[in-house]
């Protein structure tokens, strides 16, 4: 039996774990087939929207979110931006860092305002910079204890960048302080 | 020099906890291996050849008094007494247990120092000219601008896992380019612009390793403000767009090539648009509480009639004692306050790996800096350490403190002020060593008149492809390579760091490797070439690009058979 994954999302301010709706297709016929279910979460590939565009908008049945690859522009997600429910970006390694700017692109210049969830190897020690460029979801790897990844989104009390979570640089918000 | 906030302060705190907490879980199994590596390496911590190294940020080599004796004692207490200062002004601890690596983190955060992101896949440790502040050909001081940018680039969340590591030096002096500025992966060269406003003309895509490239200027007179959001604008292109299959071809420096560096300039600014004068846009007031930091220390302000009294009694000095001209001729560099000099003490001696000092050194060092130097040093990419204040008055007192201890060698700048990698006795990635030939190189060219007959030359060894001994741009360039198990030497000939990226050059190879023991007698060859092929007053490197390589080929392989099996070397 698979070691269970835990999802964690940010609500009000505050790491929570919670269930996950969500349920991942990796193909045109599985979209089919999940597709008529009442009250379905379906993640799909950007590949695989973008291979139907005209499905993903006038979608009115199952909730859509689109799964981005490392490698997914994320600007190929803009379109779909206002029919899909969540978007969620691939670690296929946690060294792999090419999410952390999917991520800043999808909020700060895309304006993905959703849930924005990191999937695949997603460690503990990553949470605080996951949240910092605008995660708010994630899909802990499996077997990860969740309580310990639930205390772990505060190392640092505070930050020298801005990013997501906080666009100004810390000699900024000092100096209005 | 700049202190840290309470805020800063408290980030180095929270780094130890956290790394404290780490080293805790992987010690319960709750981490494994993989999983740690990365997040040692961001914090200086490699498996070495004999335990992890530890690997100590000295941003842009400036290091107080009493920092420098921390040092030591973590030298004594954690290691075996020593240190090796690297090419890239950090300083490495060959000994360090790895569970008690968060005690010495712990010790470096108490007094303001620390090994965040001195490996991995990260930004680096930002390194300047070791004579900042002091230099007289400088047109600005660049210290507060490598200060402003250590801040931004510390624990990045966008760019902490970048395809390969990621180095920034800055360079702000017209005539030389005292931090290899060119070879790195984002360079800043500082300028004044016509109005009198400081700008940064940006290179990117320089690096050694095994694949050497001189950098590329991809924007001109870049306003400083923009100096963080045009850097993240960079490494966003390069974090998505960087190759992540091979690490041999993820540097940056790849894909400016691969791009071209008009198309990889021309995406950085489409980036760019999007963040200029943005939120991250550093501000004067910003800059003027960093800068504040680096003010000029309690100068004396000398009378002409001092001054003149110094020149003459340095002179009297110099007639009585010849070492002594001869150091001043060396490693003292003009300041620019009338009465005082920087000082270059050389850790190159014989029977001293290059850059290495133990704890009672640095402890002298630390007491020369607080006696002569207001309490300051710099280490220098060449592996020296600068005392930058020193009154001239004060010299001869010093070169007789120096001498004492071994630190007045009058080898700057000539042969055996060689760059030189730890090598095959401390590195697992070195194919070779590098220590016994530098040792080799010293003790055959001891002779002082020799070296100073030859002038300015500049000799790199490096035991693996990995570069980190400089080898691609030293005049003579000397890399370990290993052929079936057996240690080789490869020589290159005709690096040199110019002032600028076009005078700046990657040494050629010039034929199959040579044994350790070849070595002394192929450099005596390169030099008696220079020697007998020298126009007055001409320096080797001159010599070399005037009459080209072939001679000193040549003159290293005199079979000339031998030198025709140069494809495989």
């Amino acid at each position: 039996m698979p070691e269970q994954t835990h999802l964690i999302r940010i609500i009000d301010g505050a790491p929570r774990l919670v269930a996950d709706p969500w349920q991942a297709v990796d193909s045109a016929a599985q979209w089919d087939e999940l597709g008529s279910a009442p009250g379905a979460s379906l993640l799909l590939p950007l590949v695989l929207a973008a291979s139907q565009p005209e499905r993903v908008r006038a979608s009115h049945g199952p909730a859509l979110g689109l799964l981005l690859a490392p490698n997914d522009d994320p600007a190929g997600a803009v379109p779909f931006l206002p029919h899909v429910a969540l978007i969620g970006v691939q670690f296929p390694k946690f060294t792999d860092g090419r999410g952390y700017s999917s991520a800043v692109l999808l909020r700060a210049r895309y304006g993905w305002k959703g849930e924005l969830r990191a999937l695949g190897e997603v460690l503990q020690d990553q949470l605080f910079a996951l949240r910092r460029v605008g995660f708010d979801s994630f899909a802990l790897s499996a077997g990860r204890d969740p309580q310990a990844a639930l205390r772990a989104f505060a190392p640092f009390s505070g930050s020298y960048q801005g990013s997501v979570d906080q666009p100004l640089p810390a000699f900024a918000r000092l100096a209005s302080a | 020099m700049y202190r840290y906030t309470e805020f800063d302060q408290r980030m180095v705190d929270e780094r130890v906890a956290q790394f404290r907490d780490q080293i805790a879980r992987w010690q319960a199994g709750a981490l494994s291996d993989d999983e740690l590596r990365p997040l040692r390496l961001q914090n200086g911590l490699y498996i070495q050849r004999h335990a992890p190294m530890l690997r100590v940020a000295i941003p842009y080599g400036l290091l107080a008094a009493f920092q420098m004796r921390a040092l030591a004692r973590i030298a004594r207490t954690w290691d075996r007494g020593y240190g090796h200062f690297s090419t890239r002004q950090n300083i490495q601890f060959n000994w360090i247990a790895l569970e008690q690596a968060p005690d010495v983190l712990a010790a470096l955060a108490a007094v303001q120092m620390h090994a965040i992101q001195t490996s991995g896949n990260c930004v680096r440790n930002i390194t300047s000219d070791p004579y900042a502040g002091v230099a007289p050909d400088e047109a600005v001081d660049p210290r507060p601008y490598c200060e402003l940018m250590r801040q931004w680039s510390t624990f990045h969340p966008e760019f902490s896992f970048l395809p390969r590591k990621f180095k920034i030096a800055f360079d702000a002096s017209a005539t030389e380019d005292r931090a290899a500025t060119a070879l790195h992966d984002l360079g800043f060269y500082l300028r004044r612009d016509a109005a009198g406003a400081v700008v940064a003309d940006v290179l990117a895509g320089g690096g050694m390793g095994r694949t050497p490239v001189v950098g590329t200027i991809i924007r001109r007179a870049l306003a400083w403000r923009h100096l963080p959001t045009y850097t993240e604008a960079v490494l966003r292109v390069y974090n998505r767009h960087g190759r992540r299959d091979n690490m041999y071809k993820a540097r940056i420096k790849i894909l400016v090539r691969a791009l071209g560096a008009e198309a990889f300039a021309r995406e950085v600014d489409a980036e760019f648009a999007f963040l200029e004068d943005g939120p991250g846009t550093a501000t004067d007031a910003e800059l003027a509480r960093i800068a504040a930091g680096f003010a000029p220390p309690a100068y004396r302000d000398f009378s002409a009639a001092a001054l003149g009294a110094d020149a003459a009694a340095l002179a009297a000095q110099g007639a009585a004692h010849p070492g002594f001209t001869r150091w001043m001729g060396r490693s003292v560099r003009e300041h620019r306050v009338p009465g005082y000099a920087a000082v270059t003490l050389s850790l190159k001696r014989s029977g001293i790996a290059p850059g290495d000092a133990d704890a009672g050194i640095m402890e002298a060092l630390a007491d020369l800096a607080e006696r002569f130097s207001f309490g300051e040093l710099r280490v220098t990419h060449e592996q020296n350490i600068v005392l930058a204040d020193v009154a001239r008055h004060d010299l001869f007192e010093l070169w007789n403190a120096a001498r004492a201890l071994g630190l007045a060698t009058p080898n700057i700048g000539l042969l055996t002020d060689m760059i030189c990698c730890p090598g095959g006795d401390f590195c697992s990635l070195a194919n070779a060593k590098s220590i016994p030939i530098a040792q080799a190189i010293t003790d055959r060219f001891e002779d002082l008149d020799y070296q100073h007959d030859l002038g300015d030359l500049t000799l790199n060894i490096s035991g693996c492809i990995n570069s980190c001994g400089h080898h691609h741009v030293g005049n003579i360039g000397i890399l370990g390579v290993d052929k079936q198990g057996a240690e080789f030497y490869q020589v290159t000939l005709g690096g040199v760091v110019g002032p600028d990226p076009e005078r700046t050059a990657i040494g050629g190879v010039i034929g199959k490797a040579f044994a350790a023991e070849q070595i002394p007698d192929v450099v005596a060859a390169i030099l008696d070439t220079y020697v007998a092929l020298r126009a007055p007053e001409e320096r080797f490197i001159e010599t070399l690009q005037r009459v080209g390589p072939e001679p000193f080929r040549a003159a290293a392989y005199p079979q000339q058979d031998e030198a025709r099996e140069t494809e495989n070397a």
